[in-house]
């Protein structure tokens, strides 16, 4: 079934963009436009998503993708003689899907910048096909450190990575919640393997110990079982929310009542609809500001989507704005808009952006969230030293 | 090493309660394999649907926990019923539309199997995808708190609380351990002698035995094999529930990872052989258990798979080894 989407889209877009080259040249101006990007002025530029739409952890990817959309409208409206299209790649959160999606990306020249992509192990197999093809992507959620390491010139981040995020978790577990000692758990992904190893450092000897899950498992009475033996106050869990609410909800029915801390990959209400009373309380870390810290944007995503802007909405908001101000400001192919990116430095909605060497953005905040009364309310801006 | 001691009793119950859901599941492999020799692959699916009929009863119902205890008793009642139908009407659904054709052209073994595992995915995206379907028909709002956040993890609210009974070795055994385990064997017993004692399970075991003896001594052969996914589905409608009342959330792609365990244990226990499928859960269960227990979770499936190849070495055709045909009456 994979093979047969992946060897099939490639030809679709194929179809369509000869599609788009024969009508463009004649006098119907309309047949041009439904051949994905929107033909304008700016003549055939889109911009891309890059993230799961689908799969077990979809809605992480569903709030970016809305956040880039509603930038990509608002910047139609605004600009008639501009108009730049928004391509969708899903990827359904899977690694090995990535790359031939990424590949799909590449091929397709009007696509002159990415939003994504969405998870830290997507953008490991997908960044090195972004990097040669010389594609600039900014990711608003994807918080591996690593990522930045590797040499693509292509890539950046603009939210915090997990060493600001993991030490945040871990000054919060001690400075806030005070906890002598935290039972580490990871779920194995790229994303939560790294945040838990993090943490693992910088509590240090409070670790009483660690254990590892699978994604996709349900069953984790021997985990509940060594938390409990281990006595711990706290427990740190790198991953994801489908997983997240099933080790809370077993955590609370095998009577460990310790606090249960968590990152951003979890901030979502999917957590609380699998969890229900067993996520009270529950501590989440994010480097994200609260949406409603920016009201205008705020009561635009309300608006257009019918629901409060969640996770990241706001962060892929930003970075789709970042590619769009530079494709008013001339930049219509991937180069140059590499070029806009990397010398950025302007304002936007959850922070002042100018991206360093790496593609980290510098200005980085951390805030913890809270879970109260079945809502993800924030709770304090963590201080890291 | 000593964790495992210290917690033998929580480990081995919480094991046992796993190991009887594969168990139930497990059934419904058996029955299949034993009366057709194929193996049903999207069985995972026909306890995925039943789960989710045991929470949409709670849904529609919507019952608090901590209610009186009749109506706690009479919602799960309830909810068991709704999926052991579901899971028997979607079995029946299976036989009919993947199977029967083939079976009556004798088609070749592998093309039932593709069939199955398209079948599977069929019934596992049709899940996914309730919320647009319901779009579709235009029911999205009416239906929305049965198809609502659609590709994520669906609560069940239990309307029966977990509370301990008694405590043995540091752990507190709960009312929910003790009904899985409980329920579990003794639907393992009824089934044994339905198996046994009526004369459809004894129309099952003919037809195990010799398909076409047994279609001249006058067995209606499409008539049992209709009979063997309906029972199979009832169990795996049963196991739904008592699968929830632990686990408490599911999802439409829930089923997989369950099934290809189930399945183990089928193959564990001596697939064909009723008792063996919950043997093997239970084994299956109590090794996936310890073995997390022993190096670290991420180890469980490596050590549960390691004993199944193992055990499979010496004994090839599992821990009972004894075909549904040649089970004494």
């Amino acid at each position: 079934m994979r093979f047969s989407v992946k060897t099939g889209a490639p030809l679709l877009a194929m179809a369509l963009a000869l599609t788009a080259c024969g009508t463009s040249g004649g006098d119907d101006e309309e047949a041009s436009g439904s051949g994905g990007g929107e033909a304008g002025t700016c003549e055939d530029v889109a911009i891309g998503y890059f993230g799961a739409l689908t799969g077990a952890a979809a809605n992480l990817g569903i709030n970016i993708r809305n956040g880039v959309e509603l930038a990509v409208n608002q910047f139609n409206d605004e600009n008639a003689d501009c108009q730049v299209g928004l391509e969708e790649y899903d990827s359904a959160g899977d690694p090995n899907q990535a790359t031939g999606l990424a590949t799909q990306a590449i091929g397709d020249e009007t696509v002159i910048g990415i939003v994504g992509p969405a998870f830290s192990g997507e953008s490991d197999t997908a960044g090195p096909i972004f990097a040669e093809g010389g594609l600039p992507t900014i990711t608003a959620s994807a918080t591996n450190p690593d990522l930045a390491s590797n040499g693509w010139d292509t890539f950046h981040r603009i939210l915090g990575n997990d060493d600001s995020q993991g030490p945040a978790a871990a000054s919060y577990i001690q400075d806030v919640l005070q906890s002598q000692s935290v039972f580490v758990v990871d779920d194995a992904s790229a994303y939560g393997a790294g945040l838990a190893t993090i943490v693992e450092e910088d509590l240090g000897d409070a670790v009483v110990g660690t254990d590892t899950i699978q994604t996709g498992q349900t069953d984790f009475s021997a985990t509940v079982t060594a938390i409990r033996d281990s006595g711990a106050e706290a427990v740190f869990f790198g991953g994801y929310y489908a997983e997240a609410g099933l080790l809370v909800q077993q955590m609370r029915g095998g009577g460990v009542d310790a606090t249960f801390v968590v990152a951003d990959g979890v901030k979502d209400p999917g957590f609380i609809e699998a969890a229900g009373d067993a996520a009270e309380g529950t501590i989440i870390t994010c480097p994200c500001l609260p949406p409603e810290e920016s009201q205008e944007f705020f009561d635009a995503y309300q608006a257009a989507y019918d629901t409060a802007p969640a996770t990241y909405s706001a962060e892929a908001y930003d970075a789709a704005n970042v590619f769009l101000e530079g494709i008013l400001d001339g930049n219509t192919d991937r180069e140059s808009l590499l070029e806009w990116v990397n010398d950025y430095d302007g304002e936007q909605t959850t922070k002042t952006v100018k991206f360093d060497e790496d593609g980290e953005v510098e200005n980085i905040t951390v805030w913890a969230y809270k879970v109260e009364n079945g809502e993800i309310v924030a709770d304090q801006e963590i201080e890291t030293n | 090493m000593s964790f495992l001691i210290d917690n033998f009793v929580e480990l081995t119950v919480t094991g046992l309660v796993l190991g009887a859901v594969y168990g139930l599941v497990a059934l419904g492999y058996t029955l299949v394999y034993g009366v057709l020799q194929l193996i049903n692959f999207a069985h995972s699916e026909v306890w995925m649907f039943g789960s989710f009929a045991a929470v949409w009863v709670t849904v529609a119902l919507g019952v608090a926990p901590g209610s009186a205890l009749p109506i706690v008793i009479g919602v799960l009642l309830l909810a068991l019923l709704a999926a052991m139908a579901v899971s028997g009407g979607v079995a029946l659904l299976l036989e009919r539309v993947a199977y029967r054709r083939l079976i009556r052209l004798d088609a070749p073994k592998l093309v039932a199997l593709i069939s199955a595992i398209g079948a599977s995915f069929a019934l596992a995206e049709f899940m996914g995808l309730r919320d647009r379907i319901a779009d579709f028909f235009g029911l999205r709002d009416t239906l929305d708190p049965y198809v609502r956040s659609a590709r994520d993890n669906t609560r069940f609210q239990n309307p029966l609380q977990t509370e301990g009974v008694f405590t043995v070795g540091g752990y507190t055994v709960s009312n929910v351990d003790i009904i899985i385990i409980v329920s579990a064997i003794l639907m393992m017993v009824a089934l044994d002698q339905f198996i046994r004692r009526t004369r459809t399970g004894r129309g099952i075991r003919a037809v195990a035995q010799d398909s076409e003896a047994a279609a001249l001594m006058g067995v209606n052969r499409n008539r049992i094999i209709r009979a063997t996914f309906l029972v199979g589905g009832i169990m795996a409608g049963a196991a739904a529930l008592l699968y929830l009342m632990r686990f408490g959330v599911t999802r439409w792609n829930a089923g997989f990872l369950l099934g290809v365990k189930a399945f183990t244990a089928a193959v564990l226990g001596g697939i064909g052989n009723i008792r063996g499928a919950l043997l093997g859960g239970f084994v299956l269960g109590l090794a996936e258990n310890y073995g997390s227990a022993l190096i670290g979770s991420e180890w469980r499936d490596v050590v549960a798979f390691l004993l199944l190849v193992v055990i499979l070495l010496f004994r090839p055709t599992g821990l009972l080894g004894e075909s549904l045909g040649r089970a004494r009456a």
